[in-house]
């Protein structure tokens, strides 16, 4: 009679908004991440669970789950390190609306990029002569710094500020928008800056650095906010900025 | 539900910027408090001496030493988020505002020294 | 918050910190010397260094405050942004006039 292998016990959130916790028995494995496990849960215990990976190595940012009370990419956690005393408990991303079990909907994270005009607007032509852009130069630092981001939401989940002000940008959007600020071929940093100087905007961040604290690619979005208060600031002190 | 958002709030800098947020608003409760108190110097201060007698007891010398604390820590704490917002990234923030929760308790217990 | 109450916020929280450091001093000063009523009054009445001192104080610091108990109050309460900016203008307008008047009662 073969030996039960040591197991493991998992809270999943299941349903919507309105959900509760169930918890399965997982087997127990070296090097296991938080996504095999989901996995095994969803492929031999029960195939009704709902949840997101892609490409399961920690590039895509899919994965982003809460993993006991911590926004993480759950393939890139293993589980030694964060189950104590053999339970774990994972839910959808916080400050985002939940479909079903771990999946959130995206839309509002996006739709703040877009509002924080998180989008490059080209100020040439292909007629033009390419632009020269030296990577030592300061500016081209500052978003190089911040420019590896790939949307994963886990510091818009881990974001107080996101929680409580609704109409907060967030991180992840105001980052992004620092990258393009720094861009000398962008065209669009007039709107930009106000966008980002408006309500709900970089000035509502309180720098408790939970943003960059759970970043999985250590970026720092608390600077680059920083960044972005002192140039909406000036612009806002020399008449550049109506608001 | 509280206790589960509040399980990954126990980080030194989500704590500094509540103890930043909580002294601010206790000193924005006080301060129309102590404007009344000041206000009694008028007509030859007979009425701030009564009130200044009523501070020499123990509970109120204690009560002023923990208003000196939430005062320096709002102000070391503000200084520090000036820092971040004007001035070039430094690391070590989490030192930075064990620091200054550190030095506002020793000027509190030097205002306390002084008074007992 | 926006980019002008940020401004008006942070501005603010310099200017006062230097008078932050100052009126430490003084309260250190006043206690341990033991001042009385009359002790005060005759350092304060009639200057024009100690009005100015603590008239800017005032002013700055309602203005700070103000600031702050609305970012509080947009977070935390359930006001919306309007009412927890009009409540916070007649708390700061509060503290303006009983400031001045305690200024007023240290100085005239």
């Amino acid at each position: 009679m073969p030996e039960t292998p040591p197991q493991i016990s998992v809270s999943l959130w299941r349903g919507g908004e309105a959900g509760r916790y169930e918890t399965y028995s997982v087997p127990r494995r070296a090097s296991q991440t938080v996504l095999d496990v989901v996995t095994y849960v969803q492929r031999h215990l029960d195939p009704t669970l709902s949840y997101r990976f892609a490409c399961r190595v920690g590039m895509c940012g899919s994965c982003a789950m809460t993993v006991n009370g911590r926004p993480r990419w759950t393939c890139r956690t293993l589980v030694a390190k964060v189950a104590s005393a053999g339970r774990l408990e994972i839910g959808p991303l916080e400050n985002l609306p939940v479909i079903k079990d771990l999946t959130t909907d995206m839309q509002p994270f996006f739709e703040k990029w877009q509002q924080a005009k998180g989008a490059f607007a080209p100020s040439r032509t292909r007629a033009d002569a390419m632009a020269r852009i030296r990577p030592e130069s300061p500016a081209r630092i500052a978003a190089d710094a911040a420019i590896e981001c790939i949307n994963c939401g886990v510091c818009y989940a881990a974001c107080d500020t996101v929680r409580w002000n609704s109409e907060y940008l967030g991180p992840a959007a105001l980052n992004r928008a620092w990258t393009l600020v720094n861009d000398e071929r962008d065209g669009a940093n007039t709107a930009r800056l106000a966008a980002v100087a408006a309500s709900g905007g970089c000035h509502s961040c309180h720098s408790h650095q939970s943003c960059q604290e759970h970043c999985p690619l250590s970026l720092n979005p608390t600077a680059a906010i920083a960044g972005l208060k002192r140039r909406t600031a000036a612009a806002y002190l020399n008449g550049e900025l109506k608001i | 539900m509280i206790a589960r958002h509040l399980k990954h709030r126990t980080g030194t800098l989500w704590l500094a910027a509540m103890v930043h947020r909580l002294s601010g608003l206790a000193l924005a409760i006080f301060l129309p408090f102590h404007f009344l108190v000041l206000a009694l110097a008028v007509h030859g201060g007979a009425g701030l001496d009564s009130f200044l007698r009523w501070t020499d007891q123990p509970l109120v010398k204690l009560a002023e030493g923990g208003l000196i604390f939430l005062l320096t820590v709002h102000l070391l704490g503000g200084l520090r988020v000036l820092a971040i917002e004007n001035l070039d990234w430094r690391d070590g923030q989490k030192r930075l505002a064990t620091l200054a929760a550190a030095l506002s308790a020793i000027v509190a217990f030097i205002f306390l020294a002084r008074v007992f | 918050m926006n980019v002008r109450l940020y401004v008006w916020q942070r501005a603010t929280a310099a200017l006062m910190a230097p008078l932050v450091l100052i009126h430490i001093a003084v309260i250190f000063y006043a206690t341990r010397q033991g001042l009385s009523a009359a002790d005060i009054l005759s350092r304060t009445r009639g200057s024009i260094a100690w009005a100015s001192y603590y008239g800017i104080f005032v002013a700055a610091a309602s203005i700070h405050a103000a600031i702050g108990v609305r970012n509080v109050l947009t977070e935390w309460s359930p006001l919306t942004d309007r009412r927890a900016g009009r409540f916070a203008a007649v708390f700061g307008l509060l503290l303006f006039v009983l400031g001045l008047r305690a200024v007023a009662a240290l100085v005239l």
